[in-house]
């Protein structure tokens, strides 16, 4: 692998990030798949670098899940991001951050579809003000959350207390990356680093003291691939598509996963478990998974922050061990305590993955 | 082991890694034209027997490439051994010994 | 009197084409602006279809090029248009006053870094059809140490409109072939796969290598177009196409893969072509009078064309273009050119 040559690709593909003043827009599934991870970004953007990070409670799903579904039609999903678009201008912004790739990718088609078709543009409009009596300004800067923290990924890394370095052995740990398919494969000119090689995670990894794992089926799906995981008559190419990612990364012997969607680190995550239970192979060492942790989490775990405040109790693949390589203390009686000591109760013990 | 009521769907991709290159040198020393077939479809287009059932000497060569000689012998199943495929091989190909001579070797386990 | 004929571009096309109005007793003034003469061709070490030296074919131009002013190190500074010649500024500080200006800028190979997916200059095993003439030159390229499966992969930068290339390069499946052929001939016990999505191989003696290279070499040839290539942890390449001939998809290791860089308009003759307000169709490529019963004759008079500036061209049909061109120079110079007072008439009628 020719470094020099992945940095030339990576400044063909560089896009314009302001530096502060968002309009913030939360995911539909990520609060309670990965709950901590939001929280974690307002925290570390308002608390830590003191940006200002704006969020409404009366904004909505985007509709993009119903959209990858064939269930809602094309306009109706572009009045309901009209709708968001509306109240960031209402509240006085020009910058929109998205906590969700799908979301993002949905935006970006949006906007190109509305620049292709003026007319469109104008109905939607129209049908905005129809059903909510408001006007839509369009964002000066569209971006995801994942190139907002790759932004500040410097800033992060001198308030680190660790990095991303195997506490023993003096190595940094080897990871891997995995970008949403929605983020830059249908705009490459859209994300930091394009498609081929996405770089908004690697220079986070770089960043803080971690090692790239560029492994085979890196362009790969992490099997969610909406009706492939929706329908159960499907859901064996779900998990058939991680299984295939796995076994590419498995000679690189790989301590983490990083991920910026929402679906992502979920099936990276739980089809390690099914993987585990349907046919005994595991990962990570010893019997391990690899854990897959979303960039929110990493960024945490290298300011300090207590891993059960970032609900790494959340994730089936366990991440004590990536803990114990970063020398991260943890307290294992609280791992499954939740706010306040109430006690939320062990998950049921797996026979295969540890 | 845990049934999740779904699980791992076999790859159809083909693996040109699993190619048995001692096979085929086997089958190349009795059947070296068995190299220059380009793959036009003349030999299936007039066959006999594929009119009504699944065979094909032209995919049957792809099966084989393709580290799929099983897959081969069954298409070659249905042959009838007429010789009219090697009427019309525009490179001159003995088809019909060569059908002869994919089954001898790969036949065997 | 001699007339002074400029021609810009040193490769095969400049040098067949100056040796030839040489002969004709015109005062060649040949210009090029890399350091050697030669183009491409001082690059390539064999020619297909017969595995000709290149250097042989390059001698033999070379020779026939003697009392041609060559400048090398040279390009055009300025272009003014007189009444009917062409007053021409060059770099070197000399200034040529020419009656008939041929172009002969040819092309530029496709840079294979464009194809991202392909990963050239990023996996250490990717190398294009040049980069391997060049080790066929040298003996010697990093990349290249007993490989035991090689893969080429055709039409890169060639049929393929999102990277601005949508024609074929004409070249490329031939020199695919033959460089098969050699590296079976250098590495016996490789396995060799070539990847097309047409094998274009029209010219005399094609189809001959084409065959030999099934029966002689086994060189395995796969109808689909490489899609995606990866580096796996061992440095081995990890390539997948489809194979649209079974109707499945494909996947095999490699130990190195080839990269059929294809023909792209010279990006220096496009300077030229902005000096000269000479059109390019939309291909990049120059216009030219007519594509078929003038094609060495650029829209505008006293401005011809030779080689692949105006398209991919394989090396005979450069050449055979650049006596074409000369000839339609002579003509030029003989019947409208010294005709002062019907000059204008005579080029509306001619050219």
């Amino acid at each position: 692998m020719i470094y020099e040559g992945k940095q030339k690709i990576w400044s063909d593909y560089q896009k314009d990030i302001p530096d502060d003043h968002y309009f913030y827009v939360r995911s539909c599934i990520r609060q309670s798949f990965f709950p901590a991870s939001e929280a974690t970004f307002l925290d570390i953007t308002r608390n830590r670098l003191g940006k200002d990070i704006f969020e409404t409670e009366h904004h909505t799903t985007c509709g993009g899940i119903a959209y990858h579904s064939d269930t809602i039609p094309q306009e109706t999903v572009m009045t309901i991001i009209a709708r968001q678009f509306a109240l960031m201008a209402k509240n006085g912004y020009e910058n929109y951050v998205c906590s969700c790739i799908t979301s993002f990718g949905l935006y970006c088609e949006t906007m190109e579809t509305w620049r292709e078709f003026p007319e469109l543009e104008a109905k939607i409009r129209e049908n905005l003000w129809k059903s909510c009596k408001l006007e839509f300004v369009k964002p000066k800067f569209l971006i995801h959350a994942s190139d907002l923290i790759y932004k500040y990924r410097n800033q992060i890394a001198a308030q680190a207390v660790r990095k991303l370095v195997n506490v023993h052995t003096g190595e940094p740990l080897k990871v891997v990356e995995h970008i949403g398919c929605h983020y830059s494969k249908m705009f490459p000119s859209k994300g930091v680093g394009g498609a081929e090689y996405p770089y908004v995670l690697v220079g986070m990894i770089e960043a803080w003291g971690g090692e790239i794992v560029d492994y085979p089926e890196r362009r790969h799906c992490c099997g969610f691939g909406f009706r492939q995981y929706f329908i159960k008559g499907n859901r064996g190419y779900s998990l058939s598509n991680t299984h295939k990612k796995f076994e590419s990364m498995e000679p690189f012997k790989p301590d983490l996963i990083i991920t910026n969607c929402p679906g992502c680190p979920y099936f990276l995550d739980r089809w390690q478990y099914v993987i585990a239970e349907s046919t005994g192979k595991t990962y990570g060492q010893d019997g391990h998974g690899i854990p897959a942790l979303t960039y929110e989490e990493v960024a945490g775990l290298v300011m300090g922050y207590d891993p059960w405040d970032l609900g790494l109790q959340t994730h089936q693949v366990g991440v004590e061990p990536l803990l114990d390589k970063m020398g991260v203390e943890y307290d294992p009686a609280k791992k499954y305590l939740g706010k306040g000591g109430k006690d939320l109760g062990m998950p049921f013990p797996c026979s295969c993955l540890k | 082991m845990v049934d999740f009521g779904f699980g791992l769907v076999p790859s159809s991709r083909i693996n040109l890694d699993l190619f048995d290159k001692e096979k085929y040198d086997e089958l190349l020393s009795i059947e070296p034209d068995a190299r220059i077939c380009m793959a036009c479809g003349s030999c299936t287009a007039v066959c006999t027997a594929g009119k009504f059932v699944h065979t094909s000497l032209r995919e049957a060569m792809e099966d084989i490439f393709n580290a799929k000689p099983d897959k081969a012998l069954e298409t070659l199943r249905a042959c009838q051994l007429c010789g009219k495929c090697s009427m019309v091989c525009p490179r001159g190909i003995n088809t019909r010994h060569l059908i002869m001579s994919i089954t001898k070797v790969y036949s065997k386990k | 009197m001699k007339n002074n004929i400029l021609i810009i571009g040193g490769g095969p096309a400049g040098l067949e084409a100056s040796a030839q109005l040489q002969r004709m007793g015109y005062n060649v003034i040949l210009i090029e602006k890399s350091p050697k003469l030669g183009g491409h061709l001082a690059k390539w070490d064999r020619l297909f279809p017969d595995s000709v030296p290149a250097d042989e074919v390059l001698g033999g131009l070379l020779r026939g090029t003697e009392g041609v002013k060559c400048f090398t190190d040279t390009d055009v500074r300025a272009i003014n248009r007189l009444d009917k010649s062409y007053n021409v500024r060059l770099t070197n500080g000399i200034t040529v006053l020419s009656d008939a200006v041929l172009v002969a800028s040819g092309f530029d190979l496709f840079d294979a870094v464009k194809k991202e997916e392909y990963g050239y200059g990023i996996y250490d095993q990717v190398m294009t059809n040049a980069d391997l003439e060049a080790y066929f030159k040298t003996g010697s390229d990093r990349r290249i140490e007993n490989p035991g499966k090689i893969g080429f992969a055709h039409c890169v930068g060639s049929r393929d409109e999102k990277a601005g290339c949508r024609s074929c390069s004409k070249v490329c499946c031939a020199t695919a072939v033959k460089q098969a052929i050699e590296m079976k001939q250098a590495f016996p016990k490789a396995e060799v796969y070539c990847f097309y999505m047409d094998l274009r191989l029209f010219g005399r003696h094609y189809e001959d290598i084409y065959l030999k290279a099934q029966k002689e070499y086994g060189v395995r040839f796969i109808r689909g177009r490489v899609a995606e290539v990866s580096e796996n942890y061992d440095g081995t390449l990890l390539v997948k196409a489809e194979d649209t001939v079974a109707g499945k998809p494909l996947k095999v290791t490699l130990d190195l893969l080839v990269l059929m860089a294809g023909m792209r308009p010279s990006a220096a003759g496009k300077v030229i072509g902005d000096l000269l307000e000479m059109p390019a169709e939309e291909d990049g490529y120059f216009a030219v009078r007519s594509g078929i019963a003038a094609g060495q004759r650029s829209p505008i008079p006293g401005i011809f064309l030779a080689g692949a500036a105006t398209g991919p061209k394989t090396l005979p049909e450069t050449l055979a273009d650049a006596r074409a061109a000369a000839m339609e120079v002579d003509r030029y110079l003989t019947e409208i050119f010294p005709d002062a007072k019907n000059y204008k008439q005579l080029v509306k009628e001619r050219w």
